[in-house]
């Protein structure tokens, strides 16, 4: 099982770096993706989809559809990109500690 | 997608002309951006399966059992009992190699053993070995077992199973050109099995079984959540509409129960497909009085077990009928999908049937008899909707898709399996004003697969679906670059999943659709509004565009 280290907190993650234990999210892992997302300064609207993507999750179990994730949040797909380049899913989703989105059919 | 492989780097690697030499004792190769993750330990126990342990394909080391040889071997025999289809297509291939060249896969990787009669072979060659009597003598002879084609199953066969045999979609184009009609599907499917045995799943495949085993679907999505999504829906299609769509769950006597695939509540596009399903149900509720359920138990069309093994696909199908059964519905509807009625059309009724509780599939809004389901008692929506059209009980608007300029992916399953070919054509003539065939031996029972079917639909093996997915966008390019075509529809999750990707990447001017979006879209609804949108909010031919950017 590989492991990330960031600010002295270590991190257990999947084959694409996702986090495998949603209760260990805390900001060391925000600011871990956040580099690793090549995203110079984190804003108020990065931390929006973070906290609704977790609210949902929470909730369902699931990510949200990103239809879903628009509609809560906003924000056009194509500005969800701008805010974490790797997209809804393995950007936002990755930052906001959800396991990553299996079986998309 | 910017650390993938690029489109023309990919295009200049293909190389139809392999390395001259014998290709029993070249060892496999497992290359990144080919193959999926191994599975995750906790959706293999779910499903009560073999060897549960973590590995990775790339180590040397797979952690097999001790006497991972004799399972298999016993796995083949049982097998060959098991299934006489299994025994004859092991059998009777002449090796013509009619169907060489006919493997998506293997022409758009040049990859020799994914040639279908050779990803055959590579089981054949260790039953002519193990299981016949001239392999067994000639097995003693110096140069016997290369004359023989035969050979003794080894680490390396083992590693070269999986690593083909999850790099094929079990698609069955070959099949149509095999003087045999040998079904390579089934020794896909078999080779799958046997490498269950020895806990040797891909996580895209057994994770979904989990889930559906689990929650009802593969996507895990409990019945609040699946709830909750057909609010969002509903809600949209009141925007585009003004009129209510919201669907009726679980309702015990309804006339039908409707089951599709969970990317179809999940995934764009496939979720603008959903919408259009509850379009036609709200239209033929409000006209005829039809009363269609939802499930939130059985709320998986699609089947991923049916790529594990045949009990495990025996064990997510069961949902249907005893969700029929419960609601005491009079037979099932089925939606847009590919796999799911594979099982559904040609197991399902001896896998878990038969539905004696359930009525012979009768329209009851034009009296068709739908003979083809008699047994199984489930109809695919493609030929339900059609048959409505046909007998003049929809009321359509097609010029509301006049933007659209279509043409028709043959999604493999209904295709092939079930000869679903004029159904889908006859809808979209009704529901649209400019549809173009792509070449004929790329489309009905000659269709290309998307290249991301039978579970090869994750993010690691990107390239290999890209490959696979080659000779369809070649044919869709062309029908591009020759009348405009700007969307490719098809009846199938797994394409509405797999086909963005690889129109994005192939032909990136093209959109893919689901038919009952341009249902949905027609359907004239009674006391709609004067609708100004399509179900994507993009704006209706003639209608001025309002910028909002």
């Amino acid at each position: 099982m590989a492991s990330v280290e960031m600010n002295g907190k270590t991190f257990e993650i999947d084959e694409d770096g996702f986090l495998l234990d949603y209760k260990s999210f805390s900001e060391e892992w925000v600011e871990y993706v956040r580099q690793q997302e090549g995203i110079e300064e984190l804003n108020d609207e990065h931390k929006q989809v973070v906290k609704i993507l977790q609210d949902y999750y929470e909730k369902n179990g699931i990510a949200p559809m990103v239809r879903v994730l628009s509609k809560l949040t906003k924000f056009k797909l194509k500005h969800i990109y701008e805010l974490f380049p790797s997209g809804p899913g393995k950007g936002a989703c990755k930052m906001a500690g959800l396991p990553k989105p299996t079986g998309c059919v | 997608m910017a650390d993938q492989i690029k489109p023309d780097e990919l295009l200049d690697k293909i190389d139809h002309t392999p390395e001259r030499g014998d290709w029993m004792h070249t060892a496999v190769q497992i290359r990144p951006g080919m193959y999926c993750y191994s599975a995750n330990p906790a959706s293999l126990e779910t499903m009560d399966m073999p060897n549960v342990r973590k590995w990775d394909p790339l180590d040397e080391d797979w952690k097999l059992p001790e006497n991972w040889q004799e399972i298999i071997h016993n796995g083949i025999k049982e097998r060959l009992e098991r299934f006489r289809t299994f025994k004859v297509f092991m059998d009777i291939c002449v090796r013509c190699g009619a169907c060489a060249d006919k493997c998506h896969y293997f022409l758009g990787t040049g990859d020799p053993k994914n040639m279908p009669v050779l990803r055959a072979e590579l089981l054949r060659s260790v039953y002519r070995n193990d299981f016949t009597t001239v392999g067994k003598i000639l097995s003693s002879i110096p140069g016997g077992k290369k004359l023989y084609g035969s050979r003794p199953l080894t680490l390396d066969v083992l590693k070269e199973w999986w690593y083909y045999f999850f790099q094929c979609t079990e698609c069955r184009r070959c099949s149509v050109f095999c003087p045999y009609g040998i079904d390579t599907a089934e020794i896909t499917i078999m080779g799958r099995e046997l490498l269950n045995l020895l806990g040797l799943n891909i996580d895209w495949i057994a994770t979904p079984v989990a889930n559906c085993n689990n929650t009802g679907n593969h996507l895990g999505i409990q019945p609040h959540a699946l709830m909750g999504m057909m609010e969002f829906f509903t809600e949209d299609i009141e925007e585009v509409t003004g009129v209510n769509c919201a669907p009726q769950f679980n309702k015990k006597g309804a006339d039908i129960l409707f089951i599709t695939p969970s990317g179809d509540y999940f995934a764009d596009p496939g979720t603008y497909t959903c919408q259009g399903y509850l379009i036609l149900f709200k239209y033929l509720k409000e006209k005829y009085g039809l009363d269609v359920t939802w499930s939130t138990y059985a709320s998986e069309g699609g089947n991923f077990g049916s790529f594990t093994s045949f009990e495990a696909s025996k064990r997510l199908n069961a949902k249907m009928y005893l969700e029929a059964k419960r609601l005491g519905v009079k037979w099932i509807l089925g939606g847009e999908c590919g796999h799911m009625w594979r099982v559904v059309h040609q197991y399902m009724d001896t896998m878990n049937g038969p539905a004696d509780f359930l009525e012979e599939p009768v329209n009851p809004i034009t009296g068709t008899k739908f003979e083809n389901a008699k047994s199984t008692k489930m109809v695919h929506i493609i030929e339900f909707t059609a048959d409505l059209i046909k007998h003049g009980k929809l009321e359509l608007d097609k010029s509301r898709n006049d933007n659209v300029k279509l043409t028709f992916h043959d999604s493999c399953n209904p295709s092939r399996s079930m000869g679903m070919l004029e159904e889908p054509r006859y809808i979209i003539n009704n529901v649209c004003n400019n549809f173009y065939e792509m070449p004929p031996n790329t489309i009905r029972e000659q269709t290309f697969c998307c290249g991301s079917g039978a579970g090869l639909n994750a993010g690691e093996n990107i390239e290999l679906r890209m490959a696979g997915a080659l000779p369809r966008a070649t044919a869709v390019k062309y029908v591009h670059e020759k009348f405009g075509v700007n969307r490719l529809g098809a009846i199938c999750a797994i394409d509405r999943a797999a086909l963005p990707t690889a129109m994005e990447y192939w032909v990136p001017e093209v959109g893919v659709t689901g038919l009952h979006e341009l249902i949905g879209n027609a359907l004239i609804l009674p006391g709609e509004k004067k609708r100004t949108e399509d179900l994507r909010f993009e704006p209706l031919p003639g209608v001025e565009e309002e910028d909002d950017e």
